[in-house]
């Protein structure tokens, strides 16, 4: 073991564990950052003061320094409000963002740097769900098409009649029937066409899956279909997810881990089971109580006062400062970072690391 | 006699396609002060029966039958005129988007003002006077500020505080309201939803309030409808439904939400999706999606296909259910002989 790695077990009790989980992680997120201009382009900027010209630019913080593991065969469940930045990571994972600082590294390989050229092997492995299955699917191509796409880009080498199964195979196996293919994407009902974009997803047999919101835009008698759905393709290919969403109810019964976010960044990582369990971070308690349940017989809600700042001038010290009951002189200055807790659980808030809370 | 009352409320939509039959035989009942919820999945017909209430719809629909009596009054025989007294009056409605429902070129203050004086005999200074103190009433920081503020300077959150303090400025009889949460976040949503209670219970304020989350309906409400293609399938005591749905529709909706699965495991859902109303199935307009069709004897019962089924009545809920109606006559048949 190198001198390095000796030095963590000191620090650290649960190490050994610790360094075979980075082993097995399928993607890595490192520090990531992710700023949006809103100051368009250079012209746009400049701005008479005093006098004089001066440029002015002002920046959506958008993902301000979140790591993340995922390891193979599990769904890492990111939640958290809008404005969150939660779909930016998503995005950014997939590609489809360039991050503004930070790595994201996929079965180890550093993959936010590549040219789309050098990520083509990688978006095989990895693939996208959107939220809305009305936009994501081209209006023009009918569904046969949509689904042979990834196909012969993929597998270029690929003769006619393999694709032609392939895609047969992948609709039956979302449960839309084949015969339906050259229908286009408006003749089908929302749930359908959350299934034709997940087949569109699995056709090319990957090994990772972002869904950002899949199911939000879907009734709720479709919502569980669909999300059966994601989990028997789950079971049946052994596929690792990052889920994206807003619902905890959803999460709580997919998840294998889940991680919350609260305006850029990550203020609780646990177990599904202990974080509904156990929730640390006051965020995650009052976000917790506030989801209408069924049957209530849980205490008087956490209710928050005040709303969630704008990320383009994010608060100093804690991010969440402004609605904690718990928030003191600290918190408004020093910004928290992520602690284990004995039971594994990595929470962000210095009430919990000073044991007031 | 209720405050409120919808009796076979019957909406159609004339299209070039033919006719649409949007809303079937509808009848409901609120007393002063209390809370129903209209649940469904989109297309079931429940913002169409929120709008047929004050007689909001829009051409090419309108009501072909049935009654909405609201204080001795009946709704939908009124003219324009009258009706302009009772809409935002005496009944008010909060829709789902505060963006949209917020005019985005006059002030918040304006908005309340003109709304004010609109109903009453008012000058603008009491009328702002009144305003503030709606706008105390919703919570909302600083509300002498934010009366001189324009929509789009508001959250999402605040901007429906406000929708609700407007609901709320001439002292109505009753609020409707059409998932007025949905658009927002689940704090946000948890704040508003516990605010919009405590003040209709504060002024004593019925409040139909629309939604397709089962779990807001629980909380809040104490009888609730559940809607499905244009037709109320189940309505009842919200307590009752939500412990023992009767309706199979109704049970699959509530056995689908996840809270009601063990973690990891399937959850339990309803196939198929619901049909559009241009293209109703026969009978029972649930049969191709529903589990029960078939009888103990394992034939599937005729009825279920071929009739619409009547209401019956199952302790304080009624249901519209051949397999329920069959069971209740078999339990009556069976308490007889015994």
């Amino acid at each position: 073991m190198s001198a390095h790695a000796e030095a963590i077990t000191e620090s650290h009790t649960p190490t050994p564990r610790q360094n075979e989980e980075s082993a097995d992680s399928l993607l890595q997120i490192r520090d990531l950052k992710k700023r949006f201009s809103l100051s368009g382009d250079f012209l746009d900027q400049l701005r008479f003061k005093g006098g004089k010209l001066v440029r002015h630019q002002e920046h959506v913080h958008a993902i301000n320094g979140v790591n993340l593991d995922i390891k193979r065969g599990e769904a890492l469940c990111v939640v958290g409000e809008s404005g969150c930045g939660k779909s930016t990571v998503a995005r950014t994972v997939m590609g489809l963002l360039t991050p503004t600082e930070g790595e994201i590294r996929y079965d180890g390989n550093r993959i936010d740097n590549l040219s789309s050229r050098q990520l083509l092997p990688y978006r095989k492995r990895m693939q996208m769900i959107f939220q809305n299955p009305y936009a994501s699917l081209n209006p023009r191509m009918t569904i046969q098409q949509t689904l042979e796409e990834p196909l012969r880009l993929h597998h270029p080498d690929w003769k006619r009649p393999q694709i032609l199964d392939k895609v047969e195979e992948v609709m039956r196996s979302v449960g839309i029937d084949p015969d339906w293919g050259k229908r286009f994407g408006h003749e089908f009902s929302g749930g359908q066409r959350q299934r034709i974009a997940i087949a569109r997803a699995l056709a090319v047999d990957p090994e990772f899956i972002v869904a950002d919101e899949p199911i939000s835009a879907l009734d709720v008698s479709i919502q569980a279909q669909v999300l059966n759905l994601l989990m028997e393709a789950q079971q049946e290919r052994n596929l690792t997810y990052l889920f994206i969403t807003h619902d905890l109810a959803v999460v709580e019964h997919f998840g294998t881990r889940v991680a919350v976010m609260y305006l850029g960044t990550v203020c609780e990582i646990a177990t599904t089971a202990t974080l509904f369990e156990k929730p640390r971070h006051p965020y995650t308690q009052a976000l917790l109580s506030a989801i209408p349940r069924l049957k209530d017989d849980r205490p008087q809600h956490i209710r928050l006062t005040g709303e969630v700042p704008t990320p383009v001038n994010l608060p100093s010290g804690c991010v969440f400062h402004g609605r904690c009951p718990y928030a003191n002189a600290r918190c408004k200055q020093e910004i928290p970072v992520l602690q284990t807790q004995d039971d594994g659980t990595r929470v962000a808030c210095h009430a919990v690391e000073e044991g007031r809370l | 006699m209720a405050l409120l009352e919808v009796n076979n409320l019957d909406v159609r939509f004339a299209l070039r396609q033919g006719e649409v039959h949007a809303l079937r035989d509808i009848s409901f009942s609120l007393e002063r002060g209390e809370r129903l919820g209209i649940v469904g999945e989109s297309g079931a017909g429940k913002s169409v029966a929120a709008f047929s209430l004050l007689n909001l719809i829009a051409k090419p629909g309108f009501i072909a039958g049935g009654t909405v009596n609201f204080d001795g009054q009946v709704l939908n025989r009124m003219s324009e005129r009258g009706l302009r007294k009772v809409r935002g009056n005496r009944v008010s409605m909060i829709f789902q988007d505060p963006m949209m429902t917020l005019n985005p070129v006059l002030s918040i203050g304006e908005q309340m003002v003109e709304c004010l004086k609109a109903h009453r005999r008012i000058s603008s200074k009491e009328a702002r006077a009144i305003a503030l103190d709606k706008l105390r009433q919703v919570q909302i920081p600083s509300p002498d500020k934010r009366l001189d503020q324009y929509p789009h300077e508001l959250s999402g959150g605040m901007r429906q505080r406000i929708i609700i303090a407007i609901a709320l400025l001439l002292d109505p009889d009753i609020i409707i309201a059409d998932e007025p949460t949905t658009a927002l976040d689940v704090t946000i949503q948890a704040e508003i939803m516990a605010l919009l209670l405590e003040l209709c219970e504060e002024h004593n304020v019925g409040l139909i309030l629309i939604t397709h989350d089962l779990g807001v309906v629980s909380q809040v409400t104490q009888r609730m409808l559940v809607m499905y293609a244009g037709r109320v399938i189940e309505q009842g005591p919200t307590r009752e439904i939500i412990n023992d749905p009767q309706h199979p529709y109704t049970q699959g909706l509530i056995n689908a939400l996840p809270q009601m699965a063990t973690p990891g495991e399937r959850l339990n859902q309803i196939r198929g999706s619901m049909p559009s109303l241009s293209n109703l199935p026969s009978g029972c307009a649930f049969h191709p999606r529903c589990d029960f069709i078939n009888r103990a004897d394992g034939q599937p019962r005729p009825a279920c296909t071929q009739q619409v089924p009547e209401f019956v009545q199952s302790g304080n809920c009624r249901v519209a259910c051949h397999m329920v109606a069959e069971m209740l006559e078999d339990r009556r048949l069976k308490e007889e002989t015994s």
